[in-house]
């Protein structure tokens, strides 16, 4: 089933919490959407569920006007931050719930939450009350009660936000799988961008109440289409300067060609990533001097300040092997260049 | 099981000590003194005693009217509870203020008051005495009092918890196509049961042993409007002590029967608590 949201808007006591939103989801995907705390990506998760209703705008499910249809009647699967299990019931209970409410049958209630059971490997748990299980389990236990009636549509909130890292690693390659498995449209709201790179393949980035960007992991990651998402997603350097002349700037020792239509003295911002920084211990190509001023180590890779001389420092990093097989070491003389970045004109 | 614990927490002989010495001199003590003055008497004596007609319909009066009171309480005060969590609306402190108040207030001015309103020529009396609906000294005017001393306990208990009951888990329920009602009945209530039971039994409780609020309203018939606590009282006056001390003692035993029975209901319906 396919989601369009069209110039959606909501208001809490003054604040607008999403504004004039579009977005078009096709049937079968599985998509991100993820911002910071206060982006207004929940509101507009739980306006699609219809657990909050707009102020302006409309929602279609399957190209069907759904925006004042009630929750109840949309069809979609809701999981919460905090699973919402109903405490006081078993965990066979819970995800028979749905089901029980549109009064199907014993019988094919029983198989449905034994399938769903072996679904979320918790076959042998159906007696449990949520109280005696991990987190993580928990919230397999919520999918599962989610899709239990078989939604149109799963709406995720946050869904691995209170677990601890290693659990949310297993349930992102397991909502992934169960995906493929089931191909119900999903979208999924995060503030972590490691989960929403990983899982979705596609990812709307939220700002202030709005989308500032739409396109896949890749061409987020890569193409950032504003200052925002620049420092949002992945780690970053960024650097205050001007157009010296016309189609370049220029930082300490380094020369950016940039767009030639920007007026000189335009402010500019200039991002690039740590791992767009080419540095060897021997003078290479088009390279600047730099001294190693701190290492830092991060697991798989290596991260260096790099001072560049005016007071000026960058951050580089190096996968671990490379690092080790060059044997940098704090106060070297190295050099380096930046072989992609991104400019941002500064509005004054 | 083991009776002591050898945990983190320092204390617990001492704790364990003044809690057992405590409970002897304030509860079981003078409980066991008005069991062993019971004693004086004969079996069959006793029997006679607590046999009587007189006697049985005081206690079915008592234990019949906390009843339903503490029924109607868990109705009404449910009601009361969810409008203090769920709503705001001015005056909403002064009415969670006025809740405690027949915590506070001496029974005997509530008996007296009550009295006052449903008696014939009272502002309720009046309206209600035409209608056949006669409630000053009538085992009805029973009810109406111990309702009244009983619904504190339902609300403070229920308030606490409809507080902690996590809104999402109804939104939970709304999203997975429950409507209103049957979200109240499977999800909101069965989470409020052990809550429920517990304000249920202490307004019982309460009920049954009230004296002051009920006597000024009940008339005091004997055979129609004579509550329990109120025989003991009269017995006491006719210095047959023992024979008061055989009315307590089965009302004693009673209590703790029902007491012991709502724990255990309780205990089952809580089960989901244990991890």
């Amino acid at each position: 089933m396919s989601i369009e949201v069209r110039n959606l808007s909501k208001r809490f006591n003054g604040f607008q919490a999403v504004k004039d939103t579009n977005l078009k989801l096709e049937s079968g995907s599985l998509t991100a959407l993820l911002g910071p705390s206060g982006s207004g990506k929940s509101t507009l998760l739980r306006m699609i569920a219809g657990l909050e209703v707009p102020d302006t705008g409309a929602i279609h499910l399957t190209g069907r006007e759904a925006t004042h249809v009630s929750a109840k009647e949309r069809n979609v699967g809701f999981v919460f931050q905090h699973y919402a299990l109903f405490k006081h019931m078993t965990v066979f209970e819970n995800i028979a719930f749905g089901l029980r409410v549109r009064k199907q049958k014993e019988s094919e209630i029983l198989e449905r939450v034994y399938e769903l059971l072996s679904l979320i490997q918790l076959t042998g748990y159906d007696k449990r009350f949520p109280a005696q299980l991990s987190g993580g389990q928990r919230q397999r236990v919520a999918v599962a009660r989610a899709l239990a009636p078989r939604p149109e549509v799963l709406l995720l909130d946050e869904p691995f936000g209170a677990l601890d890292a290693k659990v949310r690693e297993e349930l992102r390659e397991w909502i992934l799988k169960l995906h493929e498995e089931s191909h119900v449209t999903t979208l999924f709201v995060t503030h972590d961008q490691q989960e929403a790179l990983e899982v979705a393949s596609r990812i709307l980035i939220m700002n202030h109440g709005a989308i500032e960007q739409d396109g896949t992991p890749i061409e987020i990651f890569d193409k950032p289409a504003s200052h925002f998402i620049a420092q949002f997603v992945g780690e970053t350097n960024y650097i205050d300067t001007e157009v010296s002349e016309k189609g370049l700037a220029v930082w300490g020792p380094f020369r950016f060609p940039v767009n030639p239509t920007l007026p000189l003295k335009q402010k500019i911002r200039i991002y690039f990533r740590p791992n767009d920084v080419y540095m060897t211990a021997q003078f290479e190509t088009l390279q600047v001097r730099a001294r190693i001023a701190k290492a830092r180590f991060k697991g798989t890779i290596i991260e260096y300040k790099l001072d560049i001389g005016e007071d000026k420092h960058i951050s580089a990093q190096i996968p671990k092997g490379v690092a080790l097989a060059s044997g940098f070491k704090d106060g070297q003389e190295v050099y380096a260049a930046i072989t992609a970045f991104h400019v941002f004109p500064i509005e004054s | 099981m083991k009776l002591k614990s050898t945990g983190v927490l320092p204390g617990f002989g001492l704790t364990m000590g003044f809690t057992v010495t405590y409970l002897c001199l304030i509860v079981l003590i003078p409980l066991g003194a008005l069991i062993l003055k019971a004693t004086s008497l004969s079996w069959g004596q006793f029997l006679d005693t607590v046999t009587s007609p007189r006697v049985l319909a005081s206690y079915r009066l008592s234990f019949g009217a906390a009843f339903i009171g503490a029924l109607i309480n868990s109705i009404f005060g449910f009601m009361v509870a969810w409008v203090l969590v769920r709503y705001e609306f001015p005056g909403k402190r002064l009415v969670d203020a006025m809740v405690d108040l027949p915590f506070a207030l001496p029974t005997a001015v509530a008996g007296i008051a009550l009295t006052a309103l449903y008696t014939t020529n009272g502002w309720l009396g009046r309206w209600l005495e035409p209608l056949g609906i006669h409630v000053a000294f009538t085992p009805l005017g029973v009810i109406v009092a111990v309702t009244f001393i009983g619904l504190p306990f339902v609300v403070r208990t229920l308030q606490p918890v409809l507080e902690s009951l996590d809104p999402e888990m109804e939104k939970a329920a709304v999203s997975l196509g429950a409507n209103r009602w049957y979200t109240l009945s499977r999800v909101v209530f069965p989470s409020l049961v052990p809550a429920w039971i517990t304000g249920f039994s202490l307004a019982f409780a309460r009920a049954v042993g009230e004296y002051g609020s009920v006597i000024f309203i009940s008339g005091n018939m004997p055979m129609k409007t004579e509550i329990a606590p109120l025989l003991i009282i009269t017995k006491l006056e006719q210095y047959d002590y023992a024979g008061a001390t055989a009315i307590a003692v089965v009302m004693l035993v009673v209590s703790f029967f029902l007491l012991l029975g709502v724990n255990w209901l309780q205990a089952r319906t809580g089960r989901h608590r244990a991890t």
